[in-house]
């Protein structure tokens, strides 16, 4: 039995749960969102990535209630959110710095929101139970933030900002904190959580590592303007431009003019004297139109001998080769002096290995496993 | 034995600046009132174990009997406890106002809070007569403004005392309440408000009780000099206001009575070990919260 797909951005009928329209936001001169427009919908696990000072962390401040557009709306729900409070924001969020109130417990940090309700005694002392055991936080519950450890900390600003029951949690830099190991580990947690309550997630990040794991959608952004936004595997395997394609995991790009062969492959005028690339292409290219072909390093095949049955074959010296156990890079100096990135997988040993530095080398790829950009 | 030296320094100090000298005031509060110089007998002159043997309590059930000074001590813990609120009430604005002021401004502020140090003492009391008498600025001032027909009395009441102490520690109390505000997080004010709160009520919930070390400080740092205070009441306080520092100075020089004034001020001292060692157990646990 299979799941079904989720994917509400691509339902017409669906209501967005958060839709950013025309917003912009200036600081003094400087713009931090430029007219940027974005729906967000619910239940989904949003990841905003992009380089310090994109404007990330400004969307999210907007969301939240710390700042209010200069032009442009938001909705939540289909209502302007626009000058309402933080506090009356059916919002929460996880600060950075986690923000928990050193002069209270853990149990207080998380009864710290469920008591500016109206519940009752006995109803915050079930709910604030319930998101120890969510977090695995039972145990700590009597300790102030100073006495447990930064993991535990994270736990205890996601259990506080959960506590409410929030239509929208927003997280920033949530790992950033902690050291990798626990930090993949925690992304997992992070999922499972998200998945066991419903909760809408919008997650701000500059690791895009971070962003494919835990993301239902991406968006990558650059100067307070959204570049794409697309699930994990259409950001890696189909960026729409070389800015996004060199922003998520490594990249190799050939840049050239393009000649249209049949149907859907072109032809890529590279460098001189060496046989145009093929590639393939949906979206449709000019004739001698400047064009950049994307590959990632682990779609380039490295042998000895030239390949027959592959499309592009290019012949180079090794460089310089990475190894990093399971994988190694082969840095393949072309002719034209281009450095392509080549990658395998190490299923044999080291010592086994037949290509080493210096070596002349054959790479190639199929027409179909790079990306042809316009930008 | 390096860590015996690492501990031996402050203990010397301890013993010179302050056990050595209580030791000499105590022994002198147990003698009696005499004619000589020194003013008191029995003296180490007498020979150690005839002075020892002269030592009596005398001076201490004195003060026991004679009403004055009781209500000195009490009047002197009321007026400097009511000083210390004052000083909260008006000191936590102004540590505020410069914690949330613009970075850039901050040494200035600070600057402007710490000035007044730069004048003696004695010479900014002195202001505050021409400040606070009935032909002074404040008065003329108001009568000017027309809101008073007739000079307010504040001179040598109890009020000019308030405003004098109030206005002499209220660095003390400004500078740790700063320190505390300073250090604050300004996410967890946003985190609180996001939680629900107002902005009213995330100062209350969060702000007041993150900066209560500093309060606490800042309120020793007032209370306890204020306590003993001797200048701000005989220059403004005139002879109706009754304090032990000025009870202790008529006693020492005008009664040159050297035996009670050193039972007053042994009383005096033992009065604020409390509140010492309660201020000594406040920085230490901070210290600790900190590390």
């Amino acid at each position: 039995m299979s799941q079904p797909v989720f994917a509400p951005w691509d339902d017409p009928n669906e209501k967005p749960l958060i839709r950013f329209e025309n917003v912009t936001k200036r600081f003094g001169d400087f713009v931090a969102i430029d007219d940027l427009s974005l729906s967000i919908y619910e239940s989904e696990f949003f990841a905003l990535l992009g380089p310090s000072g994109c404007g990330k962390t400004t969307m999210m401040r907007m969301l939240a209630g710390f700042e209010n557009p200069s032009a442009g709306k938001i909705e939540l729900a289909g209502k302007n959110i626009a000058g309402i409070p933080p506090n009356k924001r059916a919002v929460n969020m996880m600060f950075q710095s986690y923000a928990l109130f050193p002069h209270l417990s853990v149990w207080e940090n998380i009864a710290f929101g469920l008591k500016r309700g109206d519940m009752s005694k006995a109803d915050i002392a079930a709910r604030v139970e319930e998101m120890l055991k969510l977090t695995r936080l039972t145990k700590f519950a009597k300790r102030k933030p100073h006495q447990i450890s930064g993991g535990q900390r994270q736990r205890v600003a996601l259990a506080r900002s959960l506590a409410k029951a929030p239509k929208l949690l927003l997280l920033d830099e949530p790992l950033g904190a902690l050291d990798k190991k626990l930090r993949q580990d925690t992304q997992f947690e992070l999922m499972d959580i998200q998945e066991s309550t419903g909760t809408t997630f919008v997650i701000v990040t500059h690791d895009q590592e971070e962003a494919m794991t835990v993301a239902s959608r991406v968006a990558v952004m650059d100067e307070g303007q959204i570049i794409q936004v697309a699930t994990p595997g259409g950001i890696y395997e189909a960026p729409n431009s070389v800015y996004v394609a060199d922003f998520i995991g490594d990249v190799n790009i050939i840049s050239g003019t393009v000649k249209p062969a049949v149907d859907n492959i072109y032809h890529l005028d590279w460098v001189a004297n060496e046989a145009p690339l093929l590639a393939a292409s949906e979206r449709p290219f000019s004739d001698g139109q400047e064009a950049h072909l994307a590959i990632r390093p682990e779609k380039i095949a490295i042998s000895t001998e030239k390949p027959t049955e592959m499309k592009n074959a290019v012949q180079g010296t090794v460089l310089d080769i990475a190894y990093l156990g399971n994988l190694s890079t082969y840095h393949v100096q072309l002719a034209g002096g281009q450095v392509i990135k080549a990658q395998t997988a190490n299923t044999r040993r080291l010592s086994r290995r037949t290509i080493t530095w210096e070596d002349k080398v054959w790479i190639s790829w199929s027409a179909t496993a790079g990306v042809l950009l316009e930008r | 034995m390096r860590r015996f030296f690492l501990i031996a320094v402050p203990y010397a100090w301890l013993l010179a600046l302050f056990l050595i000298p209580f030791i000499i005031v105590f022994k002198i509060s147990l003698s009696d009132l005499a004619l000589s110089i020194p003013p008191y007998s029995p003296t180490a002159k007498d020979g150690i174990w005839e002075m020892f043997a002269a030592f009596d309590l005398e001076n201490f059930t004195f003060l026991a009997s004679d009403d004055l000074y009781w209500k000195a001590y009490l009047s002197s813990l009321k007026i400097a406890l009511i000083s210390t609120v004052l000083a909260v009430l008006v000191g936590y604005p102004m540590a505020y106002g410069m914690a949330r002021a613009p970075e850039e401004w901050r040494p200035t502020l600070m600057m402007l809070v710490i000035l007044p140090f730069w004048t003696s003492f004695l010479i900014r009391v002195y202001a505050w007569v021409g400040i606070l008498s009935n032909e002074g600025l404040l008065n003329q001032f108001l009568l000017w403004l027309g809101i008073i027909d007739t000079p307010l009395t504040i001179m040598n009441t109890t009020t000019a005392v308030y405003i004098g102490i109030v206005y002499t520690y209220l660095p003390f109390m400004i500078l740790p309440i700063y320190a505390a505000l300073d250090r604050l997080d300004e996410s967890l004010i946003e985190a609180a408000e996001d939680l629900g709160c107002s902005r009213l009520k995330a100062f209350w919930l969060v702000t007041i009780p993150l900066s209560r070390n500093g309060i606490i400080a800042g309120c020793f740092l007032v209370f306890i000099p204020a306590l003993g205070e001797f200048v701000i009441p005989s220059l403004l306080g005139g002879s109706g206001t009754l304090m032990i520092g000025k009870v202790l100075f008529e006693e020492f020089f005008n009664n040159r009575d050297w035996p009670v004034a050193s039972a007053v001020a042994v009383i005096l001292l033992l009065i604020l070990i409390v509140p010492i060692v309660l201020f000594q157990r406040n920085q230490q646990r901070q210290a600790e919260v900190e590390s």
